[in-house]
């Protein structure tokens, strides 16, 4: 067992350990750290396969940027983990939820041993991974190349894409104005005690 | 010298933890960060078999998705916040106003 396969075990082990707290937890900050780990993890197994770039921003928009903002949320809406979450669900909900994760998992297992013994996975299986690395693969000179040219169209369509998410999230997120009213109020309330106050 | 079809299996595994968390926790915040799991699994297949084809376009494919996973991060927080608000609640089960 030679570094390579140690330090791929190693970040294998830990991304999936990551992933298994992660939905076990009841606290959702603890949740979230252990879903950081597990980006980690991954981060580190992009390494492995070359892509360098895309470990440094997995690591800066994922675990910098996305999880910060779930973090922010969860203490914004003050959640302890304790809400009345304590309650079992309904017995129809618990039955259902729990018969499709033994089929979705039966079902992975058999796609996954059935693909072990057909010749598609022989063929991948024959491709080392640390062999032949081409100079500069995953740098982000490469990246940058084929994305500015080959894919430029999607790259402007994803910053279009971005500009309507932040807007819609924006005027979703608003808080109604009053403070007063029952939270959900509907607009024209908030609107007249808006004018309401500003007569005042 | 790690073969590729190492990188899919623990792909796999993530995905299906993934799903498991979205079927099982009631709570939102953790199922919407069980679907950002998926997410990075389908992006481990793509680095996978951009590094086995020695081709960056997966990278390229990496980067639009998790350019759409920042997006969606900020739609479903901002959905999440409003049914807090609404429901003093984040429980899966307590969101059931389109049942039968």
């Amino acid at each position: 067992m030679n570094l390579d396969t140690l330090i791929f075990l190693a970040s294998a082990v830990i991304a999936v350990f990551g992933a298994t707290m992660m939905i076990s937890q009841r606290n959702p900050v603890a949740s979230v750290l252990y879903l950081i780990l597990s980006l980690l993890a991954q981060a580190v197994l992009y390494v492995q396969l070359g892509a360098l770039f895309m470990a440094a921003v997995l690591i800066i928009v994922y675990a910098g940027a996305v999880l910060v903002l779930f973090l922010f949320v969860i203490m914004l809406l003050n959640l302890r983990g304790r809400e009345d979450l304590g309650r079992p669900s309904p017995p129809f909900n618990r039955i259902t939820k729990y018969t499709l994760s033994i089929l979705f998992v039966a079902q992975l297992v058999m796609v996954v041993r059935s693909s072990i013994s057909s010749s598609l996975f022989v063929n991948i299986k024959d491709v080392s991974v640390m062999s032949m690395l081409p100079a500069g693969f995953g740098s982000v000179e490469e990246v940058a190349t084929v994305l500015f040219q080959k894919y430029l169209y999607p790259f402007e369509l994803v910053s279009v894409l971005i500009l309507a998410a932040v807007v819609g999230a924006v005027l979703m997120a608003k808080k109604e104005r009053d403070g007063e009213g029952p939270p959900g109020a509907d607009a024209r309330g908030s609107v007249e005690n808006l004018t309401d106050r500003v007569t005042r | 010298m790690v073969p590729v079809s190492a990188y899919l299996i623990v792909a796999i595994v993530l995905f299906g933890i993934g799903t498991i968390g979205v079927l099982i926790s009631r709570n939102v915040i953790i199922i919407f960060m069980s679907v950002e799991l998926m997410l990075n699994a389908a992006n481990l297949v793509l680095i996978a078999f951009s590094r086995a084809l020695n081709v960056v376009d997966g990278h390229v494919f990496v980067f639009l998705v998790l350019c759409v996973a920042a997006a969606e991060a900020a739609v479903g927080l901002a959905i999440i916040i409003t049914l807090y608000r609404n429901r003093d609640t984040v429980n899966i089960d307590r969101f059931d106003l389109l049942k039968w």
